[in-house]
């Protein structure tokens, strides 16, 4: 081992202390900024040190530094502009964006090493290349077009209901058969280029029959489960190139994509096989059983609403999906600073599925400069509720249902707010319609419960006009 | 089972069960960035993108090295970049403001 070549190495090393020193510094607010940059410094180190070896090592031809620096310019300023311009709310589809070509990133690097193998005429590579290339090939390219159909669906470009393609289940059985059988026939070694194209297309098309059939509203688990395979990907790769930093690197996001995974699926109260299958309650039944909501709804008036928050004590915000959709972070915000003049404590409580990824509403409410002291966890808020006077939802649905402490029904188990609990309740919706899980939610049946039918973002903004109007002192 | 296999096999599972350790500790409150942190560090693929580009002799080589630099580049510079927007907005209460701010227990001491 050269001098250079062992100076890299270490190098590579103090980058991946770095990464996991900036994953730790994530665990507050406070310090979560501070190890984003140890994570910059670190990958920055490690790039540098690339570099240093490519050019002590030689061999690299013109024609391959114009390949390499055009390509990687492109790639940074398009990173760079659209991390720049992207609007909060569109923060999953971007997240998504960047799995896929971290994902393809690393698919390509196998095929790259693959091509480079033929090239030098090499009859089999080893068992440990050939397994990891078989697998970082799939792996990324199930990312890459699962991400990129994913981030479509979220833009609003692909519908966000689930697809039912005729024959998908034909289709996937012969895709995976494929896809499994071109891997195994790689594994044994052969550097055989069309049985990896073969491969390759069967996993591009598995990307995209995957996704498509998942709802709009299960995309915080695809893309967490996403964000774990592309990690996972990366790791490959390292294997094929028998690089420590990536292994390292690649596992530490295979790590975090699982335990989000994990978490919001718990979340959801739904089985991952259950969600990639798709269609929660299939989608359509919703629409026809949405008139079975009966008793007696009250309903209230701006006038009313800003009252009872304006006199309060303790009021608890409930935002969920349908605020984030909405755009009206901002009129919340508004509201909340409104009742926090006059003395009125006032907390957000997060569902972990609130919004379009984990933790999306707490990016977006930060936005919008609520403190994240206000944002309270879903068990933190439970512990909140029974003390609060007003809980104030808006376009949250199936996370308030109280039939989940009940068995037998679709969302049956699932952890929820502890709205019923509040004093008062007042929920922000269009209409009696029901949320994801398709079933009726009675706490808007309750009798402390009152209803105020608007859209979220002109609900909002007409409660905070009242506040100002009728409470002057 | 080759003596290199058994080395990067045992890093990969050792970060693995780093990661599972530190992850879990980070609050519900970051996940998003989290998550767009954990992105950019897969960015690290930028390297090994880079080895190979180098290895590349051949037209498709060329082909495959450029895309991979690109996807590459974009991934870490872009993953960075918006993760840094993101945690520059999450900010603590304002001191002078807000009267009743001692009587809210932040969420991140609560077990």
């Amino acid at each position: 081992m050269s001098t250079i070549q062992t100076i890299v190495d270490l190098i590579y090393l103090l980058a991946a202390a770095l990464f996991v020193m900036g994953l730790h510094l994530m665990n507050s607010p406070a310090t979560a900024r501070k190890g984003s940059q140890f994570s910059v410094v670190g990958m920055v180190l490690a790039i540098c040190a690339t570099l240093a070896y490519l050019i002590d090592a030689g061999g690299v031809t013109t024609t391959g530094w114009v390949v390499l620096s055009v390509g990687f310019a492109i790639g940074t300023l398009v990173g760079l502009r659209s991390a720049d311009k992207v609007k909060m709310t569109d923060i999953p589809q971007l997240v998504s964006i960047f799995n896929a070509v971290g994902g393809g990133a690393a698919a390509l690097v196998a095929l790259t090493d693959f091509v480079h193998d033929k090239n030098l005429h090499v009859a089999a590579i080893g068992p440990t290349p050939a397994v990891a290339t078989a697998l970082d090939v799939l792996i990324g390219a199930v990312t890459f077009t699962g991400s990129i159909i994913a981030a479509g669906k979220l833009q609003g470009l692909i519908s966000g209901s689930p697809i039912i393609i005729p024959g998908s289940k034909i289709i996937n059985t012969i895709l995976t058969v494929v896809g499994v059988g071109s891997a195994a026939f790689l594994f044994t070694g052969a550097v055989n280029t069309n049985v990896l194209i073969l491969l390759l297309v069967a996993a591009l098309l598995f990307g995209i029959t995957l996704v498509l059939p998942i709802g709009g509203a299960d995309m915080p688990v695809v893309i967490s489960l996403l964000n774990a395979f592309t990690g996972t990907a990366v790791a490959m790769a390292g294997f094929v190139i028998d690089s420590s930093a990536l292994i390292i690197a690649g596992a530490l996001v295979g790590a975090s994509g699982t335990i989000l995974t994990k978490l919001m699926a718990d979340a959801m109260n739904r089985s991952i096989p259950n969600i990639m299958i798709g269609g929660f309650g299939q989608g359509d039944t919703a629409a026809v059983a949405a008139g079975a909501v009966s008793g007696n709804i009250k309903q209230l008036s701006a006038d009313d609403a800003a009252i009872q928050l304006s006199y309060a004590q303790k009021v608890i915000f409930v935002p969920g999906y349908g605020l984030a959709a909405a755009q009206a972070q901002r009129e919340l915000k508004d509201l909340s600073q409104l009742l926090e003049d006059r003395g009125v404590e006032v907390l957000f409580a997060i569902h972990p599925v609130a919004g379009r990824m984990p933790g999306h509403m707490n990016v977006l409410l930060a936005e919008v400069d609520v403190p994240y002291t206000q944002l309270y966890e879903m068990e933190a808020a439970n512990l909140e509720f029974p003390t609060a006077d007003v809980a104030l939802v808006i376009g949250a649905n199936d996370v308030i249902n109280p039939a989940a402490r009940r068995p037998g029904n679709a969302i049956s188990g699932m952890p929820i707010l502890d709205v019923d609990k509040a004093k008062n309740v007042i929920v922000i919706k269009r209409s009696m319609g029901q949320g994801y899980a398709g079933i009726d939610n009675e706490l808007y049946l309750d009798e402390k419960t009152s209803m105020f039918f608007a859209d979220g973002k002109k609900g909002l903004a007409s409660i905070s006009a009242a506040v100002r109007e009728l409470v002057t002192d | 089972m080759s003596h290199q296999l058994l080395t990067d096999l045992s890093i990969f599972i050792l970060s693995l069960l780093v990661g599972f350790e530190v992850i879990s500790k980070v609050p519900a409150t970051l996940h998003t960035p989290l998550m767009s942190a954990a992105n950019s560090i897969h960015g690290i693929v930028l390297a090994g993108a880079m080895l190979t580009a180098a290895q590349a002799h051949s037209n498709l080589g060329y082909v495959l090295a450029f895309f991979a630099m690109m996807f590459a580049g974009m991934n870490v510079a872009g993953g960075y970049k918006v993760t840094d927007r993101m945690l520059k907005m999450f900010k603590r209460r304002p001191a002078n403001t807000a009267k009743p701010a001692e009587q809210i227990t932040p969420a991140e001491v609560r077990p």
